[in-house]
């Protein structure tokens, strides 16, 4: 055999090998993901999950997020906006998949803010602030005060509504459900228990419409 | 007397089959890190920037068989050989956890290196950077024989 059409079958055997073993695995993994959900179809919504939109709308998105994962932050008006879109027929379910180093500080001050009725405008200063308290050198969740107090919150009442070992119970609970159901990176969608199976903008408006289609 | 031969074949298989194997290591890498999304720990992308070159460097000197490959492509596969070495060693726990370099972020050490249950990744490292490295040391053996 000519050398040349050696290493040429060699190589075209391995890309072969290389492109099977991507195409199983990843045919694989859709199957065992799809069977975990179909177990654990009940860790989606939590009784102490912030919600918003009409409760008793057919299609409900629920987001597990991270306060300091940027992606989030980028998609958070864009959710914000299918919302309003889709009124009356969409709601969203928040879940807290706090990965980043102290966005657990953050999803403690997320739940004071819950109890005073302010969840959805802190959470909105939060993301507004990110890129300073959220730095990936050097994260520091205490300076989320510092902008509530500029955007005129009232700190005090939200320290008071700090409630450590009931957030900490919490996002316990959250992250229990995220790893049943294969949740790893944040934003993680869902909508009506499917998940988004490629992660786009475009794909989950494209979601949330057929699931508007099949329910009204 | 020609001191590189271009006819020789011994050592033109022995630097395709160490390519083969760094082909192949190279893919297995890819395959943990893009489509498996396993996280690279440190001593991983350090072996990985060793491995990288060989399957490109090692196919250059076939076509047409230069030898001077073996000289370039030694010290790629000897300094990986010693990182995947300190690498299994850690991984077996010859060395104490406090001086592993990779206790933030993704551990050098641990389940996530463990193929279907069975295959260690630092092992299977190690076999692909010492093979090469032995192919090598025969080629460079072989490289002024005639045939």
């Amino acid at each position: 055999m000519k050398k040349s059409n050696l290493v040429l079958i060699a190589s075209g055997l391995m890309l072969i090998i290389f492109i099977a073993a991507a195409y199983f695995y990843d045919s694989q993994q859709t199957k065992l993901k799809n069977e975990q959900l179909a177990q654990n179809s009940s860790a989606l919504i939590q009784f102490h999950s912030p919600k918003t939109g009409n409760p008793k709308a057919k299609v409900t998105i629920v987001e597990f997020m991270d306060p300091a994962c940027e992606a989030c932050r980028q998609f958070h008006p864009f959710v914000k906006d299918l919302l309003k879109k889709y009124k009356n027929k969409v709601k969203l379910v928040i879940r807290y998949a706090p990965f980043h180093h102290g966005s657990d500080v953050a999803v403690k001050i997320l739940e004071a803010a819950k109890k005073q009725g302010q969840f959805w405008d802190v959470l909105d200063v939060m993301y507004k602030s990110q890129s300073d308290w959220a730095n990936h050198h050097n994260p520091n969740p205490e300076m989320i005060w510092n902008y509530l107090e500029y955007y005129k919150f009232d700190v005090l009442a939200l320290k008071a509504n700090m409630d450590d070992a009931v957030a900490t119970k919490i996002i316990g609970i959250d992250l229990a459900d995220a790893k049943a159901l294969g949740v790893d990176k944040t934003p993680t969608f869902f909508v009506n228990g499917k998940p988004l199976t490629s992660f786009s903008l475009e794909q989950l408006e494209t979601l949330i419409r057929s699931e508007i289609a099949l329910h009204y | 007397m020609n001191k590189d031969s271009p006819h020789n074949p011994t050592v033109w298989n022995l630097i395709f089959a160490s390519w083969v194997i760094a082909m192949l290591s190279t893919l297995a890498s890819l395959f943990f890190s893009e489509i498996m999304e396993l996280v690279p720990c440190i001593l991983c992308w350090y072996q990985r920037i060793f491995i990288f070159p060989l399957s490109i460097i090692l196919i250059l000197g076939l076509f047409p068989l230069d030898t001077n490959v073996i000289k370039y492509a030694l010290p790629l596969s000897i300094i990986g050989l010693l990182f995947t070495l300190y690498h299994c060693m850690l991984f077996y726990g010859f060395i104490p956890e406090n001086l592993q370099p990779c206790s933030q972020g993704v551990p050098c050490s641990g389940d996530n290196m463990i193929l279907f249950g069975i295959l260690p990744i630092p092992v299977l490292s190690l076999l692909a950077f010492l093979s090469i490295t032995t192919l090598l040391l025969f080629a460079r053996g072989n490289r002024n024989e005639k045939v």
